[in-house]
């Protein structure tokens, strides 16, 4: 069975897992369809693990499934890693949603959809044609749509959310066509292989345009600033498998369309194009994090935390095209390899993240931190995990999210000496970039930790929660292992990577040298110690906990109050809250952020002295959203309502307006002919 | 002429040498941390306690400190009368506080209640509210007669 | 790779017994210069000793991270003097040591003990890692560029190879973009440890905490490697930096005579920068909290200066 026949059972695997979703009765379709998507991800990952290892592309072509076009497969390695990353998101997530399922949120719609979705995005990476590429792509998005709105579609948030999210992606949809079409007509063929042939032979204005609008169009899928402003809506209204798989998988997408355009088809371009990559992922890393530092919803935080590891991932891939646009192939390797660590490092936490706070929104009934608390004794083994997968995402070693960080400040670091002005002035920004980031990130997670599970439960919701059902845990457990052995065993990730890299870039060598355990950069001096670190810090660990045992005359702890000054009563109210946890940031970037508080005072009826009740409203907004699409859609608004002026209802003034493009129409046909 | 190089600057004034009679857990010796709780004074003793840590009469070279939180502490100085207001929270500060410890009453107010003893807002002195380990009388005490009492339990 | 091995041990010895004697020199500094005589200098080894005898207390809400985060704060900094060139320039998993994991390896200890922070469930605790996170997070732009400045230089962010590089070209230390960078990563340092004119570690007033709040509810065992800790990171740092500036004596082989002579000449480095730093904070005042993000946005406008006469002046 070679890799083609894989892909396309897979394929047909994940449809019949939707049609299973309609199908089956109730009490086993979620189930029913679970097991037919894992057999798609089987076999979708098996054709991409083939591919990866003898480092050829697949090609497959069919001209009936798909009228007038055709249907084009091009599985190359770059496409397989994706598939991967898709996979290894997909499986513990459908596994999370069988337990989210057995509480209700299992209606026919979401069980046909999730698996369409899900093959969908299996799938986008596989695609070899324009065709076959937008229509995956349409159909993501669609699916996508339809999941959002599923789980409380009666609320006016989740529908303006959905609306939103609808325009944004249609509109990127429509950029990334565009782009194709473009590419397309000046190679006179619609195939990935032919453009790439012919895209070095066109001018630099064709392939500048190209590249931006294909970085806009998958740029705005993947939630880079300013074209997010989705992503913090519809990210917490979907259901939480569903969001795991947008945040890790389809932005994940994203990128790959950007590496796509720009390093395999295009074969690379001129400086602008990645001084424009790095400075909106460096404006998206920074923004991100900052109003990630800033929420007070779990999910929404989470969703801003997707920008800001999308930023940084674009930094890395800007890096990665600066150095080869200035003749510096090894790093530029060695850039794009980090691109592909972060995301494929994201996707994993962000998975576990996601699933671990449906875990909790389910246990609680609310995703607001500020009325969760003491969730790590209530609900310990998802208390513990989430507190790993924090730990990844803000890149403590010895997890995986510090490998790609390390490979990114490698890079970074080395091309800080080329020489050429452009890198000079811009790597030492994007070093900032990264490093406030980092910093931003750890306050956003020790916040969503420290309130969300530590402390006393602020709401009757947390107090009474309880443990979710094992597979819930064990999808969470799954990418948290996942996050863990990648941290500690890189080398197993990292010879896909290079695979991927090496085919999507041509005449570039390896950059990485998995010398054993250790992570060896080739031809420059750098070296991680990622195993003998982890091994290192876990001896510490229990011999620093022997020696107290050892040393403490009383080694046993006594149960006491907390010190509250000795205040006679200690409640849950009295602790930090998430909106005061941030407060220091908020004061310090008040600026970027600009909170909206309002106060209002109602004073009694008899006498102005004499206050009845005080109103504070604080919120922090985003500001791109406030500042630059709210006016827009004021005005596309007040022209819509300037334009019914045009429709009063009146046939008499329709048959005019027939009857006047009619005449201008003729006129302009004689003028011509 | 070395002697007179090391007392350059230095003001504080020295003490006889050896500890007086030993008093407190074996455990604090050399090394006393404290928390001080104002249970309803006058501040006069709280004025001799600063100056009995500042530069003149230097407890801290005997070991002794004063620390922000019971749980750090190894004692906790009571100063004045306990007033209703302050019965619980002297209570709590002293239970916080890790064994072993030692409850240092200072001042005659801390002792008997002193000029307040019978007063409406007072509900007894420190030895009613909690169990007292030394006492230092005075009113205020000399902050000789408070390193004194220090020293006893630090045995420097 | 066993004489790297005992070298590590030997530094990692160093560091947790020196710690707390470099606390007492700064201490006994601080009060010779306010004209009393103060504690004796081994007092704060006195100090850690008591509170190993003292009962262990556990607020009712906290769970398990209030107990492991003193572990792991003094593991992780354990494991970062082990590989960092302190003594010697040959550490055990010496190529491993980039500056860039030393930052995160600090950055482990002090997240989880922003956690124990909020763990006990009172509004100090919250305060503190609240204070404590946001001063981290400003001073990373500063600490990542000025590790970039002096990266450099040996074209590697490996400290054994910087202070290798240093030991060959003393020259290197006096180029504007070494004293930059250096001058920046002094602020950071200062900053990250909790000294003035960042955070004051003796004040007694809770709303003018920053650390202190984070471990106000540690008692006894727990309380005794918290100090530890903090005095071991404070300790490694200073250790850094003047291997950085100075790294004259650091031991090049890992003979046991060479070593020693390591251990000394670190031992009279970091007392004398201790000493200076002693003499700056008891003629300075606590900086606002609001205001710390400027004196750490001048930190990082230092680094910046670092990299910028790192290419100027080539």
């Amino acid at each position: 069975m070679n890799a083609g026949t894989l892909v396309v059972t897979g394929a047909v695997l994940g449809l019949g897992a939707g049609i299973a979703g309609v199908a089956l009765p109730h009490r086993s379709r979620v189930t029913g369809a679970a097991v037919l998507l894992w057999g798609a991800c089987a076999l979708e990952g098996v054709a991409a693990v083939h591919v990866l290892a003898t480092g050829h592309a697949v090609v497959l072509h069919s001209s009936t499934i798909l009228p007038l076009t055709g249907v084009e497969v091009m599985l190359s390695p770059l496409g397989a890693f994706f598939v991967l990353l898709v996979a290894l998101v997909a499986v513990p997530a459908t596994l999370h949603g069988i337990g989210y399922a057995r509480h209700g949120l299992a209606s026919r719609t979401a069980a046909c959809v999730f698996p369409i979705f899900v093959t969908s995005l299996l799938l986008v990476p596989t695609a070899g044609s324009v065709a076959t590429f937008m229509v995956l792509w349409e159909l993501m998005a669609l699916t996508s749509l339809l999941l959002v709105l599923v789980g409380h579609g009666r609320r006016a948030e989740a529908r303006s959310a959905a609306s939103w999210y609808a325009v944004l992606t249609q509109g990127g949809a429509a950029l990334i066509l565009i782009a194709w079409l473009v590419l397309a007509a000046h190679s006179g063929g619609q195939s990935f292989a032919a453009m790439g042939h012919h895209a070095r032979h066109l001018a630099p204005a064709v392939r500048g345009l190209v590249f931006v609008l294909a970085l806009i169009g998958f740029g705005s899928k993947a939630g880079v600033v300013p074209f997010h402003v989705w992503l913090p809506k519809a990210h917490p209204e979907a259901p939480s498998p569903v969001s795991a798989l947008m945040s890790g998988a389809m932005v994940a997408l994203g990128v790959y369309g950007i590496v796509l355009v720009g390093d395999a088809l295009l074969g690379g371009g001129p400086v602008w194009w990645w001084l424009a990559v790095l400075a909106l992922g460096a404006v998206s890393a920074l923004f991100g994090s900052l109003h990630a530092a800033s929420s007070t919803d779990v999910k929404r935080l989470l969703a801003y935390s997707t920008t800001d590891n999308v930023g940084l991932a674009l930094l890395a891939l800007g890096a990665s095209g600066l150095f080869a646009a200035t003749r510096h192939p090894v790093l530029a390797s060695l850039g794009l390899v980090a691109t592909l660590v972060l995301m494929l490092n994201h996707a994993a936490v962000k998975g576990a993240l996601f699933l671990a706070a449906g875990s909790v929104q389910m246990a609680t009934g609310s995703s607001d931190l500020d009325r969760l608390g003491g969730l790590l004794r209530r609900m310990p083994q998802t208390g513990a995990l989430f507190l790993v997968a924090a730990a990844a995402i803000t890149g403590l070693p010895p997890l995986n999210g510090f490998i790609g960080e390390w490979l990114l400040f490698q890079s970074l670091l080395h091309g800080a000496a080329t020489g050429n002005t452009a890198t000079d002035v811009a790597v030492p920004l994007a070093v900032a970039a990264l490093a406030l980031t980092a910093g931003l990130t750890v306050v956003a997670f020790v916040k969503a930790v420290g309130i969300g599970f530590l402390g006393r439960p602020r709401s009757q919701g947390a107090d009474e929660a309880v443990e979710v059902p094992v597979t819930m845990r064990l999808a969470v457990g799954l990418l948290v292992a996942v996050c863990v052995v990648f941290g500690v065993v890189p080398a197993l990730e990292l010879p896909a990577v290079e695979r991927a890299v090496r085919t999507a870039v041509p005449g570039v060598g390896s950059a990485l040298l998995a010398h054993g355990v250790d992570v060896q950069l080739v031809g420059l001096r750098g070296v991680l110690a990622p195993t003998e670190l982890a091994g290192a810090m876990a001896v510490a660990v229990v011999g620093v906990m022997v020696l107290r045992r050892s040393l403490s005359r009383r080694p046993t702890a006594r149960v006491v109050d907390a010190w509250g000054c000795g205040r006679q009563l200690q409640t849950a109210r009295m602790q930090y809250t998430a909106t005061s946890f941030a407060e220091p940031v908020q004061r310090v970037f008040d600026d970027v952020l600009r909170p909206v508080q309002d106060l209002d005072v109602t004073h009694v009826a008899e006498s102005r002295y004499v206050i009845e009740a005080v109103t504070f409203h604080n919120a922090v907004d985003d500001a791109i959203e406030r500042g630059l699409y709210r006016p827009v859609v004021r005005v596309v608004r007040r022209c819509g309502q300037a334009a019914r002026a045009l429709q009063p209802g009146s046939v008499h003034r329709y048959l005019g307006y027939g009857l006047g493009a009619l005449v201008i129409v003729l006129a302009a046909l004689a003028m011509i002919g | 002429m070395s002697r007179a190089l090391r007392r350059f600057g230095r003001v504080t004034e020295p003490l006889a040498p050896g500890p007086p009679t030993a008093d407190g857990p074996p455990e604090l010796v050399r090394s006393l941390q404290l928390r001080h709780v104002d249970a309803g004074s006058c501040n006069g003793c709280e004025l001799e306690i600063v100056s009995a840590f500042g530069p003149v009469y230097d407890a801290e070279r005997f070991g002794a400190r004063l620390v922000a939180s019971p749980r750090h502490a190894d004692g906790v100085l009571v100063t004045g009368p306990v007033t209703q207001n302050m019965a619980v929270p002297l209570l709590r500060t002293v239970e916080a506080t890790p064994r072993p410890r030692v409850v240092i009453a200072v001042g005659d107010c801390a002792r008997d209640c002193g000029v307040f003893a019978g007063g409406y807002g007072v509900v007894g002195a420190v030895g009613d509210v909690v169990e007292v380990d030394t006492s230092i009388p005075g009113c205020p005490p000399h902050p000789t007669a408070i390193v004194e009492a220090l020293r006893g339990i630090t045995r420097r | 790779m066993v004489g790297a091995g005992i070298s590590s041990a030997v530094q990692v010895a160093v560091v947790a017994v020196g710690g707390p004697v470099l606390l007492g020199v700064m201490r006994k500094v601080r009060c010779r210069l306010e004209g009393r005589v103060g504690a004796p200098v081994l007092q704060p080894l006195v100090d850690i000793r008591k509170l190993f005898r003292k009962e262990r207390l556990r607020p009712d809400q906290a769970t398990w991270i209030f107990a492991l985060a003193p572990v792991v704060l003094v593991s992780t900094v354990a494991v970062a003097a082990a590989v960092t060139p302190l003594v010697t320039t040959h550490p055990a998993f010496g190529a491993g040591s980039d500056l860039f994991v030393l930052v995160y390896l600090l950055l482990v200890g002090s997240t989880i003990l922003a956690l124990a922070g909020m763990d006990a469930g009172t509004a100090f605790g919250g305060m503190g890692s609240s204070r404590a996170v946001t001063i981290g997070a400003l001073a990373e732009p500063a600490l990542l560029v000025s590790i970039l400045a002096l990266s450099a230089t040996a074209h590697s962010s490996n400290l054994a190879a910087i202070v290798r590089a240093t030991l060959a070209g003393p020259g290197s230390v006096a180029t504007p973009q070494r004293l930059f960078a250096l001058g920046s990563l002094l602020i950071v340092i200062v900053a990250e440890s909790g000294r003035l004119p960042v955070d004051n570690p003796a004040t007694h007033l809770e709303l003018t905490m920053v650390h202190e709040a984070m471990v106000l509810e540690y008692a006894g065992p727990d309380l005794a490697v918290v100090t530890v800790g903090e005095a071991m990171r404070l300790t490694l740092l200073l250790g850094i930096f003047v291997n950085l500036v100075a790294p004259w004596g650091v031991a090049t082989t890992t003979h046991a005579a060479d070593i020693a002579v390591g251990v000394a000449s670190l031992a009279a480095k970091v007392a004398l920068l201790g000493v200076a730093l002693s003499v700056f904070e008891v003629s300075t005042a606590k900086v606002r909290l609001f205001r710390i993000p400027e004196l750490l946005a001048g930190a990082f406008v230092l680094a910046l200066l670092g990299v910028v006469s790192g290419l100027v002046v080539k």
